[in-house]
């Protein structure tokens, strides 16, 4: 029973750290929380599902068109929200992406309704047994897709030129662009990147819970936060362990205490960090 | 005299001017708090226990219900003095999560369903009496000591520090005076609407009071009140536009931190002597 939470603990995970990822590029380039996130997540899941149930693409193909489409909608948000916003004040981006949140949401459930919807399984249930752990095709897919972006994603921020260019804007806007690196377009660009993982997040989670519905974005995102808090906001191996931490923590506290508690413990922990080390379990990035 | 309607509404704005002013008053002193909402629902059900359970008089139970609150905004205000900003707001935002999942699990509150037959005494005399009140003590407050301490702090927390303001002394009086409000404000409501649940009192409310400061202003305390007067109103306004009401709420947001993020009344919008500028000046362009 616990091996089996376990997986299903890796799994959950591995998607809230996809999430994270995202939440904490924007904060370390610059340090501001965008928390409209959570419905760029919802609104990926909801992306794959049209292209799976309208444009009768397969599962692989409507991830990657919800990746796209929700690298757009993230640099539409950066346009609208921190662009203008972001020499003004600290907060302005803040409640603005606020703002979107709640008009993302009301607006999906104009569209698609206030319920959730299932995606059409596509993904046959097979199980595989290893040793003591149980574990199915869903899982195993799930986990391919989430560990190899977080893999693709560390080769990229370290090895290629453009990741340099990121690490370097997060470590100093103002530096970054003395020393000739277009910050606008890095920026933009890291906008793209932390939506499509978080649209990604959003679809494998879906599918883990064969459940789609306009309010999944918000408990996520909140959490999002959490994450990125205990491990250190900007910090990116922070939020990925961060997200596998607190995945697990989850479904043990499903699993072992009242469900009902299941959201609170999330923000108890946070709660207690920010009380405690508010930089974060691995510390955060130096601003 | 006035119909029912009308007189729900004034009610309700009133209640929400007292609330938009706790928020200010945690902001005057450099602190941005989106967890009102609890303090708000500390004051409710707190207020509305004693008088259901305990038979209480409303003229102690609200106060208590403020007490209440203000004992839970120093438990909180006091450990998160060493937070900014962004965690500042974070910490609230947990706090308010935290506290409506405990409210929700525990039976003797009255669990997800709440407390029903709360007495309603809550009319618009208390209500617009209480406002002045606060009105008149964030009038005087611009001049005070205190007023000057808060706002050294929203300006340059070190610099105040360093010219000898105490300002842990000063932070987490103004974050207690916020919940205080705020939960006065949640015993008005308690006993109005006769029926309260922890959803009353969730992060969609904390949201919505920031935004009656970021809207109206958080620069003067008018501004604030001002905000709850126009959000109050709008969705009677607004009732046209039904199931699109929360775009246009949310869109809102996004469209005054475009074009006016100090929100519509700021600092120099009521100052007489512009006024009188501006219109010494049209006088003399109209004259021959």
């Amino acid at each position: 029973m616990l091996a089996q939470q376990l997986v299903n603990g890796l799994t959950l995970g591995s998607t809230y750290a996809l999430v994270a990822l995202g939440f904490t590029l924007v904060f370390g380039i610059l340090g501001m929380i965008n928390f409209a996130h959570g419905e760029i997540f919802m609104l990926g899941a909801y992306m794959a599902l049209l292209l799976v149930t309208m444009g009768k693409l397969s599962i692989f193909w409507s991830l990657l068109g919800a990746m796209v489409g929700t690298a757009i909608l993230g640099m539409l948000i950066e346009r609208i929200s921190f662009r203008p916003l972001r020499k003004v004040s600290i907060l302005a981006p803040l409640i603005s992406t606020i703002g979107l949140s709640i008009f993302l949401r009301s607006l999906a459930q104009i569209v698609f309704g206030a319920e959730s919807t299932r995606f059409p399984v596509s993904i046959k249930t097979a199980f595989y047994q290893l040793g003591p752990f149980q574990i199915s095709l869903l899982q195993i897919v799930i986990l391919a897709i989430s560990f190899g972006l977080m893999g693709v994603f560390q080769v990229f921020i370290k090895k290629t030129k453009m990741g340099k260019a990121m690490r370097a804007t997060s470590e100093s806007l103002y530096t970054a662009g003395l020393v000739g690196i277009n910050v606008n377009r890095i920026i933009f660009f890291s906008f793209a990147v932390a939506s499509a993982l978080g649209g990604v997040a959003g679809v494998l989670l879906g599918l883990n819970f064969n459940a789609v519905s306009p309010l999944m974005g918000k408990m996520v995102g909140l959490k999002g936060l959490t994450i990125i808090i205990l491990g250190g906001m900007g910090n990116i191996t922070g939020a990925m362990v961060g997200g596998l931490f607190l995945g697990f923590v989850e479904v043990l506290s499903v699993g072992y205490l009242t469900s009902s508690y299941r959201d609170a413990v999330a923000f108890a922990l946070m709660f207690l960090v920010l009380l405690i080390k508010p930089t974060g379990l691995f510390g955060r990035v130096v601003k | 005299m006035i119909d029912a309607y009308t007189s729900q509404i004034l009610t309700f704005i009133g209640i929400n001017s007292i609330l938009a002013l706790s928020l200010y008053i945690t902001v005057l002193a450099g602190q941005l708090s989106v967890g009102h909402a609890a303090f708000m629902g500390i004051g409710a059900y707190t207020s509305a226990m004693l008088m259901t359970k305990l038979g209480w008089p409303f003229f102690l139970s609200a106060p208590a219900g403020a007490l209440m609150g203000a004992l839970f905004g120093f438990c909180i205000g006091l450990p998160t003095l060493r937070l900014k900003d962004l965690y500042l707001a974070i910490a609230t935002l947990a706090f308010n999560i935290i506290w409506v999942v405990i409210v929700m699990n525990i039976d003797a509150l009255g669990g997800a369903l709440g407390i029903f037959n709360v007495p309603r005494v809550t009319n618009n005399a208390i209500v617009y009496v209480s406002l002045g009140f606060f009105l008149l003590f964030f009038y005087r407050l611009g001049d005070s000591r205190l007023g000057r301490a808060f706002r050294s702090i929203q300006e340059d927390e070190a610099a105040a520090r360093a010219m000898g303001v105490n300002t842990v002394y000063y932070k987490v009086y103004a974050f207690t005076l916020g919940a205080c409000l705020a939960a006065y404000a949640g015993a008005l409501y308690a006993h109005f609407a006769t029926f309260i649940s922890p959803h009353d009192f969730e992060v969609d409310r904390s949201i919505e009071i920031l935004l009656f400061v970021v809207l109206g202003g958080s620069q003067t305390y008018i501004g604030p009140v001002f905000g709850a007067v126009l959000l109050t109103l709008a969705p009677e306004i607004l009732r046209f536009l039904a199931e699109y009401r929360l775009l246009v709420y949310g869109l809102m947001f996004v469209v005054i931190m475009l074009l006016r993020h100090e929100g519509i009344i700021e600092e120099h919008t009521l100052s007489w002597s512009r006024w009188s500028r501006i219109l010494r000046r049209q006088r003399h362009e109209t004259a021959p």
